[in-house]
């Protein structure tokens, strides 16, 4: 059968539901790469049009990847809730797109409805929005989540504090610590990528993490970002409070991976039964990255927005503290510039968010994408306004060990500033205590004998 | 505003960090100060410096000419070629059209009809500064030493990856290739150059089949370690008739010598 638009006398024909996603979707360098982009201006739009008019009950009918052959698939399908959909089960992409911009969906109607949409539906009423309408809806979701400290709070703003170090070196780790909290960052999570995925190693970083916040009552968590399998073996030897994984919306992806769902379940009931939240006990990090499918090979056709939202699938499923969405890390043959970094992570954050996800993001670039510092400033000011959960804090920008550019703690000191917005409420109280910032949110002047600086 | 004080004259306003003593344990951007919260400017500054200096690198073109001459003293055929990527922007959207040969680059070494052991390719990547710095003093320190048990030929590729090596060694018939190639330029390093190694080259390899020596620059690897580690790679190669994952690089079991005949 397929999808139709008419255009003048030009008829456009999609001959299935990937296609179509795949041929609506807002250029982008890697939908063309995989060869699924549209060919023209004009064609896209077409799809569009088309994609507009599509039921949303026809997602449920018309899988992308098919439910045999993929773990993802038979989660989003085993996992719908009819209930939940039923109040916009009438309508079309094109009709969600418009109702989610009205009063009527509020911040408790869009709650109740997340379980009922599908990564699909998500995917396809984004690429009919504008920058304009994914801010908007995005900051009508609120995302709370809770382990120390709670994480998406109207008016709040998080920060990782991410201290790499290019040979997990833990004074060279502990400097850029000091130096962030300093600067009101670690609200989120005291986060490492570490340079060797070795257990020793990642135990090691662990205790010294554990030691510092215990040392200062700092109400936050820790997380070594290696390998869930990694995590797994150390975890009855090491604070483990977050378990970390880097996921992707094929089942496929994953293995490349090396995970499946069955790996990340084991991993969850192991972090929660250890019951180190105080707050909460949400114990789960992930990551995700539009891209991440077609660079394992494991994309099937389907264009690399609508794969990375049924990765937020993967992510519900274990109800995470922490998803964050890694823009501009992947490089520019998915993300080419500026622009489509922008555009990339409005769609992700606001798809994340209408899934009920507690989203951050990773506004970064690498040194061969066509981005620099402004267009970090564009997308950070723009995420604040959406109300993005979380940024990262990297020190001066530079990520020394990872080798490209995120948010800076300054930078996190600007948005917070900028749109009055305060860190998670304990760190808060925990920033005024120790006489790092005031009320307001200034910096404070800081002595050379200040206790962090005893470390 | 009644708490808007004046500038004293000749005073900073920058408030400086206390703890600027830390930076002794990090190369990180740690202790930098701040006006308002916000960056002080001689740190935007030495950013965009930093920046500058690598997308420079990024869009730097291969010096052929320059590489020719120097390369002309070791007595080995150099075939000049390029990828089928037609420009830097088409290089960094298109990894696949940067991994083949253009069609006339095809046809020279078709036309060679000459068989080799070993082929050095030399690649842009994304820093062609850093194979126009390192290429030739690596390449004028192990050829010599190699020259006499190997037939051996260099090609030098514009707009090339990795993968552009399979190419070149299948058809020149190599039953191996190293690969000189320029890697993505961090901050501080924009001339960090990659050697990557492999056993059997035909079109269709993927990472797992290669060796890779990163980092080589004058404040990474030194080009005697790089050399040392490459030794250790193609004797292995030779001998095991294998390359990549299989091969593990131990280093303390390296030649203390990079290129002592028998170990080759």
């Amino acid at each position: 059968m397929g999808y139709r638009c008419s255009i003048h006398s030009r008829n456009y024909v999609f001959a299935d539901l990937k296609m179509l996603l795949a041929k609506a979707t807002p250029f982008r360098s890697g939908d063309a790469l995989a060869g699924v982009a549209a060919e023209s201006n004009e064609e896209r739009v077409a799809a569009q049009m088309a994609l507009s008019d599509v039921p949303l009950k026809n997602f449920l009918n018309e899988v992308l990847i098919p439910y045999e052959n993929d773990e993802i698939t038979r989660l989003i399908i085993d996992s719908h809730d009819s209930e939940a959909f039923k109040s916009v089960s009438h309508f079309t992409v094109g009709e969600l797109r418009d109702w989610l911009l009205t009063e009527a969906a509020s911040t408790e109607t869009l709650r109740k409805l997340a379980p009922g949409l599908t990564p699909e539906m998500v995917a396809a009423t984004s690429k009919l929005m504008r920058n304009q309408d994914l801010i908007k809806v995005a900051q009508k979701c609120e995302v709370v989540s809770k382990f120390r400290g709670t994480i998406g709070l109207p008016g709040r703003l998080s920060v990782r504090l991410q201290p790499n170090s290019p040979v997990d070196d833990s004074r060279a780790i502990a400097a850029s610590l000091i130096d962030g909290l300093m600067y009101g960052c670690g609200d989120a999570v005291l986060g490492i990528n570490p340079a060797t995925d070795s257990p020793e190693i990642v135990a090691e970083l662990l205790k010294m993490l554990d030691h510092v916040r215990l040392k200062f009552d700092i109400p936050t968590q820790s997380c070594v970002l290696c390998h869930v399998t990694t995590a797994l073996k150390i975890i009855h030897k090491a604070p483990v409070d977050l378990v970390f994984q880097s996921i992707g919306g094929t089942e496929k992806t994953n293995a490349s991976f090396g995970i499946n769902l069955s790996v990340l379940q084991e991993a969850w009931e192991a972090a929660s039964s250890l019951n180190r939240g105080t707050v909460g006990n949400q114990v789960m990090y992930f990551e995700t990255g539009q891209g991440s499918a077609l660079s394992a090979n494991a994309n099937f056709g389907v264009d690399q927005q609508t794969c990375e939202v049924r990765a937020y699938a993967v992510a519900r499923k274990f109800n995470p503290f922490l998803v964050n969405t890694v823009v501009g890390f992947i490089g520019p043959e998915y993300l080419y510039d500026g622009k489509q970094i922008i555009r990339a992570a409005l769609e992700d954050h606001f798809c994340a968010k209408l899934l009920g996800l507690p989203m951050g993001t990773d506004i970064c670039y690498t040194n061969h994408a066509e981005a620099d510092q402004d267009d970090m400033d564009n997308l950070l000011t723009l995420l604040g306004v959406a109300g993005v959960n979380f940024i990262m804090g990297v020190p001066g920008a530079d990520d020394i060990m990872l080798n490209y550019q995120s948010t800076s703690f300054h930078d996190a000191m600007y948005i917070r500033k900028v749109l009055n917005k305060k860190p998670a409420p304990e760190f808060e109280q925990w920033l005024l205590s120790s006489g790092i910032v005031d009320e307001r949110g200034n910096r404070l002047p800081i002595s050379g004998s200040h206790k962090l600086l005893s470390v | 505003m009644s708490t808007d004080k004046p500038v004293s004259v000749g005073a900073s306003v920058i408030q400086e960090d206390t703890w600027i003593g830390l930076k002794n344990f990090t190369k990180a951007r740690i202790a930098l100060g701040n006006v308002g919260g916000s960056l002080p400017l001689r740190e935007v500054l030495a950013l965009k410096l930093a920046h500058a200096g690598a997308k420079d690198a990024i869009y730097s073109g291969l010096d052929v000419d320059g590489l020719r001459e120097q390369l002309s003293g070791l007595q080995v055929p150099v075939f000049c070629l390029s990828s089928r990527v037609e420009d830097r922007m088409q290089y960094l959207k298109r990894p696949d059209l940067g991994r083949r040969l253009n069609e006339q680059s095809v046809v020279s070494l078709k036309e060679t009809g000459q068989t080799f052991d070993l082929v050095f390719v030399v690649a842009d990547g994304l820093s062609a500064e850093a194979v126009n710095l390192h290429a030739s003093e690596v390449l004028k320190l192990v050829i010599p030493e190699l020259a006499s048990h190997y037939k051996i030929a260099v090609a030098l590729v514009s707009q090339g990856r990795v993968a552009v090596g399979d190419e070149i060694g299948e058809l020149l018939n190599a039953r191996f290739t190293a690969v000189l190639i320029g890697e993505r330029p961090g901050l501080s390093s924009h001339e960090s150059m990659g050697i990557y190694t492999t056993y059997a080259p035909e079109v269709g390899l993927t990472d797992e089949r290669r060796n890779c020596i990163s980092n080589i620059h004058p404040d990474g690897m030194s080009y005697w370690d790089a050399l040392r580690i490459l030794s250790y790679l193609i004797e292995q190669s030779f001998q095991r008739k294998i390359s990549g994952v299989d091969i593990k690089l131990e280093l303390d079991q390296l030649p203390q010598e990079p290129l002592s005949r028998n170990s080759i």
